[in-house]
């Protein structure tokens, strides 16, 4: 085993004798781009309404939820999809929330959540778990689309006013609150909230 | 032969129905057609408190209650009007009345027989009934008596 590493090693680091180095460089570049382009429509695949809803789980259950909601059915018709909340905008970030997704990959395949009965008893935890992270990075998914500093206060209703000019503007920092604190289950069914 | 006659005026009594009388909810539309649905209307959405008509009336809700869930897992409505939370958000705090259970005996919490808030609770529309209603207030009652 040792052997084997020591002799890919030293084949890697020795100059390459059979290749121009134009071929190298030119040929590494061309590949990179196929790669990376290649990695990036896969990773941007896997961000989409299609690929979410392809799995019965979310299909059958917060999908179905979603559309009589504001995010999926208004005047306006912008929609959120699955990803606008629940996967990061920046890179690191989202690379970091796909690596924990893989998790959900080992779901899929043991059907952990596969019926609707083991769903619903799952849901609490999952949805902490979202809960958290929003927390975590200040509703960030939200704030994407609904900044707070282009946020009119004299065009919401009073009790919503009273809110965001309170809790919101003051932050999470200073004892405020973020939005995920106030609008929990705007997109999907709350779970059972026993002792909440 | 007088009931015969009665008889034949049967039809006439149907076909004259369905011309004149209208359902005042169904508007201009015939009993045989199918009637165009009014524009939807918009919820009261300003959060001022209404008078109510009689003193045990249920409050009406002054604001949206679009996709709000109440169910067994959750309650909307409460996350705002429990008493542990009007500090926080000043809803109107639920009434002492939704604390008894049948017999009048104090729980802790909202007895589960008043849990479902919309089944007395309920918004309003923007817009004008289409049956106008004659229900005067005991107020205006006791006025008119006093003045004879």
């Amino acid at each position: 085993m040792r052997d084997l590493v020591r002799r890919y090693w030293r084949t890697l680091i020795s100059p390459s004798a059979y290749y121009s180095l134009g071929f190298l460089t030119i040929g590494g570049f061309i590949g990179g781009i196929l790669f990376w382009g290649a990695f990036n429509t896969a990773m941007e695949f896997t961000n989409t309404e299609r690929f979410c809803i392809g799995c019965h789980v979310m299909r059958d259950n917060v999908y179905q939820e979603i559309q009589p909601t504001i995010h999926f059915t208004n005047r306006s018709g912008v929609r959120a999809k699955c990803a606008d909340c629940h996967v990061p905008h920046d890179w690191t970030f989202k690379m970091a929330r796909k690596m924990q997704a893989s998790k959900e990959v080992w779901g899929f395949i043991f059907g952990t959540i596969g019926t609707r009965e083991k769903f619903v008893a799952k849901r609490r935890e999952l949805a902490e778990r979202e809960w958290a992270r929003f927390r975590a990075n200040d509703s960030l998914e939200c704030r994407n689309c609904h900044e707070f500093q282009a946020m009119d206060f004299t065009r919401q209703s009073k009790r919503g006013a009273d809110a965001h000019s309170g809790s919101l503007a003051a932050g999470i920092n200073a004892g405020g609150k973020t939005c995920i604190d106030c609008h929990k289950g705007i997109a999907h069914r709350l779970p059972d909230m026993a002792g909440q | 032969m007088k009931r015969l006659s009665l008889l034949f005026l049967i039809p006439f009594f149907f076909w004259g129905n369905a011309f004149s009388q209208h359902d005042p909810l169904r508007g201009p539309a015939r009993v045989d057609e199918v009637g165009k649905a009014a524009p939807m209307v918009n919820t009261e959405n300003n959060d001022k408190k209404r008078v109510r008509s009689y003193a045990m009336q249920p409050p009406t809700i002054p604001h949206k209650t679009d996709n709000y869930q109440v169910d067994r897992f959750a309650n909307k409505c409460i996350t705002c009007h429990a008493r542990t939370r009007v500090g926080e958000t000043q809803a109107t705090p639920i009434s002492i009345t939704h604390y008894t259970d049948r017999d009048g005996n104090f729980l802790a919490d909202v007895s589960p027989r008043r849990y479902f808030c919309e089944q007395c609770h309920v918004v309003q529309m923007q817009t004008e009934p289409p049956v106008k209603n004659r229900f005067q207030d005991v107020d205006a009652l006791i006025r008119k008596q006093q003045k004879k």
